[in-house]
């Protein structure tokens, strides 16, 4: 029985996949919630899309040791910037797309130059930048806008590329989500680049000796996770016209939420991209997904300790369970 | 074997950090095929030896040479471009990576083409299981084990079967017995014979005189930073080799100054200095 599951509770995303599972038959039998409406709803399902798009790449960054709180401004920043750029001065919306990304590019490296050259944990570097990038949207706005808000009117084609809905309420971003998680679980589990971002994680100083480029590796996740974020914000901003200076902030915890539930070791080594996207789903679920049960959504926030509590401790009992030895040596010793 | 010229030598180097020396005139070296043990106390400079052999350190004064002529480490990755492998005394591998994996970090086989060449696990685990049962460790089968459900012997030789595979011709294995059993001691030690059968020079780093002269060709003893002695396997007795390593206070002295203490005091030891 137990040699059945014992390949799939070995792989970084079994907690996850069980907490997917447990916290929908909570929902069901405590919450009393119908099924074919949960999956049938687009609140959720557009709320993960948001959230998944930063926790993939922040989760491989933290595969590879390293974190990124920064992205917590960078979601606002992205969509002021290309507010901005093709609201406020009216510059095609190109410009506005390329100078987002590039905001974000050279957020990446900066936080990613940091962490490499001097010594400082990356959770410091990186609340440096939040705080900077935030003291950055809030002035910059004001200085060149006068204001906290700002309209955008992006045309036809980048409305249905980046804001639009997918049947009523459905965004569109749910197909971003989806090809970027596709695209990042290919590098990481097919590729040598993924070999080395979980070599990195594990042993910085064994993965340099053996030729990983550590450092170079270490300002790409950077920058490929500040680029997300900003990506983020630019979708909201051209979904709902308009971009405003706060927000984003709630992203920081969400995503590491999503991340740590998905399977994936804080301190580096360990994880997955399918366990990072059920992660994702599991925590949409447990905060959106309460709208739809009898329970008072005022419990959410509880649910959602709970549930990444038990998450971890899954996730702690089934990674000694993969690094016991495997049937062959239990069939020898019993 | 031991008349042909040195691999690897040292030719009076010094090290010191800021105003401390940490090692002395060190002149060592190690052949082809054979075991060079260095044995000392803790603080004795065996640490800062190894990293100026393994590149992380570079000699204040003094001369690396390899095949005759004379190198420069400046970093770890020329060491090791050089054949020069260290393996520490965990193993220098990454726990939670699958034993196939671990074994190409930074030289993944692929295969395919463009942005679509794929990692070929098939490949890697083979390649990795083979040179691990190539030296006797025939319970590892399975490439896709994590390396963190090895023993620490098994890791031992995983880390050594894979230096041998990428080309090591001189292998640095620092306190590589300390962490471990009696069994699993007696496993690396035949790991080191079998890495030197197959022409390597090997630096064994140990405190422990027993598993030095189970494979050693070739002993040096370390103290405060200076070789005190250097002698061939059948020069010196254990006993000899313990004093040496405890620098010069013999323990044969101190057991006798223990003994004549409590024959004169009714069978008791000498009571605590404080």
């Amino acid at each position: 029985m137990l040699s059945t599951f014992a390949p799939f509770l070995r792989r970084p995303e079994a907690a996850s996949i069980i907490s997917l599972v447990g916290i929908v038959a909570f929902y069901v039998i405590i919450g009393g919630v119908d099924l074919r409406t949960l999956f049938g709803a687009a609140s959720w399902v557009n709320f993960a899309a948001n959230l998944g798009i930063v926790a993939i790449p922040v989760g491989i960054l933290m595969i590879g040791g390293q974190i990124d709180i920064s992205i917590g401004a960078m979601i606002p920043a992205g969509s002021m910037t290309i507010a901005i750029l093709s609201g406020y001065y009216g510059l095609p919306i190109e410009v506005g797309i390329i100078g987002t990304l590039a905001l974000g590019a050279v957020v990446g490296l900066v936080n990613g130059l940091l962490t490499v050259r001097t010594t400082v944990p990356s959770l410091i570097v990186t609340l440096g930048t939040l705080v900077v990038m935030q003291g950055v949207v809030l002035a910059g706005a004001n200085l060149l806008t006068g204001a906290a808000s700002v309209k955008l009117e992006a045309p036809a084609w980048a409305k249905a590329a980046f804001g639009s809905l997918i049947g009523p309420s459905h965004q569109v971003i749910i197909f971003w989500w989806i090809v970027i998680a596709l695209i990042f679980a290919f590098a990481i589990h097919k590729t040598r680049f993924g070999n080395w971002v979980y070599a990195m994680g594990g042993d910085l100083v064994s993965a340099r000796n053996a030729g990983v480029p550590t450092a170079r590796l270490t300002i790409i996740l950077f920058m490929l996770s500040a680029i997300s974020a900003a990506f983020v914000g630019m979708c909201g901003a051209i979904q709902f016209n308009s971009a405003q200076v706060s927000g984003g902030m709630g992203y920081i915890f969400n995503t590491i939420v999503s991340i740590v539930v998905g399977g994936v070791l804080l301190t580096g080594g360990f994880g997955s991209v399918i366990g990072i996207f059920i992660g994702t789903i599991t925590f949409a679920i447990v905060s959106q997904g309460i709208y739809f049960t009898d329970i008072d959504r005022n419990w959410s926030n509880l649910i959602i300790g709970v549930t990444l509590l038990l998450a971890v401790a899954m996730n702690e009992s089934f990674r000694k369970f993969a690094l016991r030895a495997g049937p062959k040596k239990k069939a020898a010793s019993s | 074997m031991s008349a042909n010229a040195p691999i690897l030598a040292l030719r009076n180097v010094n090290k010191s950090f800021g105003p401390i020396d940490v090692l002395h005139d060190i002149n060592l070296e190690v052949r082809a095929g054979e075991v060079l043990c260095l044995l000392g106390d803790n603080g004795a400079g065996k640490s800062t030896l190894i990293r100026i052999l393994s590149g992380v350190h570079q000699p204040t004064t003094g001369a690396i040479e390899m095949d005759g002529g004379q190198v420069s480490f400046p970093n770890p990755r020329a060491a090791a471009d050089k054949g020069i492998a260290t393996v520490h005394q965990f193993g220098g591998t990454f726990p939670l990576m699958s034993i196939g994996r671990s074994f190409f970090v930074g030289v993944e086989p692929t295969k395919g083409w463009g942005p679509f060449k794929v990692y070929d696990r098939k490949k890697a685990n083979a390649i990795a299981v083979k040179a691990v049962q190539d030296f006797g460790i025939t319970r590892i089968d399975d490439g896709d084990r994590l390396v963190g459900g090895l023993s620490g012997g098994e890791r031992q030789s995983l880390a050594i079967a894979r230096a041998v595979h990428f080309g090591a011709r001189v292998l640095i294995l620092d306190e590589p017995t300390a962490a471990l059993g009696v069994k699993q001691a007696a496993h690396v030690l035949r790991i080191v014979n079998e890495a030197k059968r197959r022409g390597l020079a090997v630096i064994f780093i140990t405190h422990q005189v027993m598993h030095a002269m189970a494979v050693g060709d070739h002993f040096a003893v370390l103290i405060r930073g200076a070789v005190a002695a250097d002698f061939k396997k059948g020069e010196k007795s254990r006993e000899q080799i313990t004093d040496l390593m405890a620098g010069g206070e013999t323990m044969a002295d101190l057991e006798k100054s223990i003994d004549g203490y409590m024959s004169t005091h009714g069978g008791h030891p000498p009571p605590p200095a404080h």
